[in-house]
């Protein structure tokens, strides 16, 4: 009987291992940027490309800025979600146009509804690297001071939204 | 017919992909030598440097024009780690967060060794333990008393 007690031990472990090992998403990489300033840029607007955005135009508020693109698919997946959020004027949702095509972008904002205050354009990805962007959407909340305190890799869902987002953006603007 | 048309088609994309490499082999070496090290995110297994997908291309365009402005290897690869996170690195920096990982096989090593030592010592010690009773020793000697007459004869 003792003899079998070992290789149990053994078998526990390996198994508790890989239970953890499972539920860990390696699509979710913890954000080195999270409680970092939002890194600067400064890009011109989708709707209006002689005017340019830049966070520093965005101190004092708590805004959400959204990575999105007209050829995402996974971005029509949280989008209803977002013209809903900017429907109830809780918070302003910037966009980030990643790698898009400008007559792309605003037919597929005429198409799919537009949450968004401005977006800017980054056309060469080079700000979406800034932001360690990797896997459009992403989504950040950024506080009063500019600086990163949530991100979102992937879509959001209404889960992430009312348990994460919102009380944090609510706890921001307190 | 097909394949010549698309092979025709292909080799304007692949020239201009292999442009960079022409002019600089050094510069393109360095850039493969230290993009190997960095993890692709969009396809977690694979290096930069092996990588195709859009990001990485754009990643070692960064790599790249880095190296031309002067920069050392070792301030590209904070540059990386401070927008995508130490999981950029295939070689993990020793933390506390990474101890278990870069000490977790000496760890294993060491506990294979202790259990190998302690089966050991346990068989030694079972092995010496087994000493014949006087009955049986007497019996064995008989034994082998016969079996060596036996041999002789």
């Amino acid at each position: 009987m003792k003899r079998f007690l070992f290789p149990l031990g053994i078998f526990l472990v390996l198994s508790v291992f890989l239970a953890v090992g499972l539920k860990l998403d390696p699509r979710e990489v913890p954000s080195p940027l999270i409680d970092k300033p939002a890194p600067p840029f400064q890009l011109a607007q989708l709707q209006d490309p002689g005017k340019t955005l830049a966070p520093g135009d965005l101190k004092g508020k708590v805004w959400i800025f959204n990575v999105w693109a007209s050829w995402c698919v996974a971005c029509l997946q949280e989008h209803p979600l977002l013209v809903e959020l900017s429907r109830q004027n809780l918070v302003p949702i910037y966009g980030l146009n990643y790698k898009d095509g400008r007559d792309n972008a605003l037919k597929w904002l005429d198409r799919h509804g537009n949450p968004y205050t401005l977006s800017a354009m980054d056309a060469d990805g080079r700000v979406g690297i800034d932001y360690g962007v990797y896997g459009v959407p992403e989504t950040y909340v950024i506080d009063k001071n500019g600086v990163i305190r949530f991100k979102q890799i992937g879509p959001v869902t209404p889960k992430v939204l009312e348990e994460k987002i919102l009380p944090l953006v609510g706890q921001l603007q307190g | 017919m097909t394949a010549v048309l698309l092979l025709v088609l292909a080799l304007p994309a692949y020239a201009n992909e292999a442009a960079p490499a022409a002019q600089d082999p050094a510069l393109e070496q360095r850039v493969m030598r230290l993009t190997a090290e960095l993890r692709c995110l969009v396809c977690q297994n694979q290096s930069l440097a092996d990588s195709h997908a859009d990001l990485a291309i754009d990643l070692k365009n960064q790599v790249r024009s880095q190296m031309q402005a002067g920069k050392s290897d070792a301030e590209i690869r904070e540059f990386m780690v401070a927008r995508y996170g130490d999981f950029v690195l295939y070689r993990p920096p020793l933390k506390s967060t990474t101890a278990l990982l870069w000490a977790g096989p000496f760890v294993l090593l060491a506990a294979g060794g202790l259990a190998l030592g302690f089966y050991l010592r346990r068989r030694r010690h079972r092995l010496t333990e087994s000493e014949l009773t006087p009955e049986q020793r007497a019996r064995a000697e008989a034994l082998l008393r016969a079996g060596h007459e036996g041999g002789t004869r």
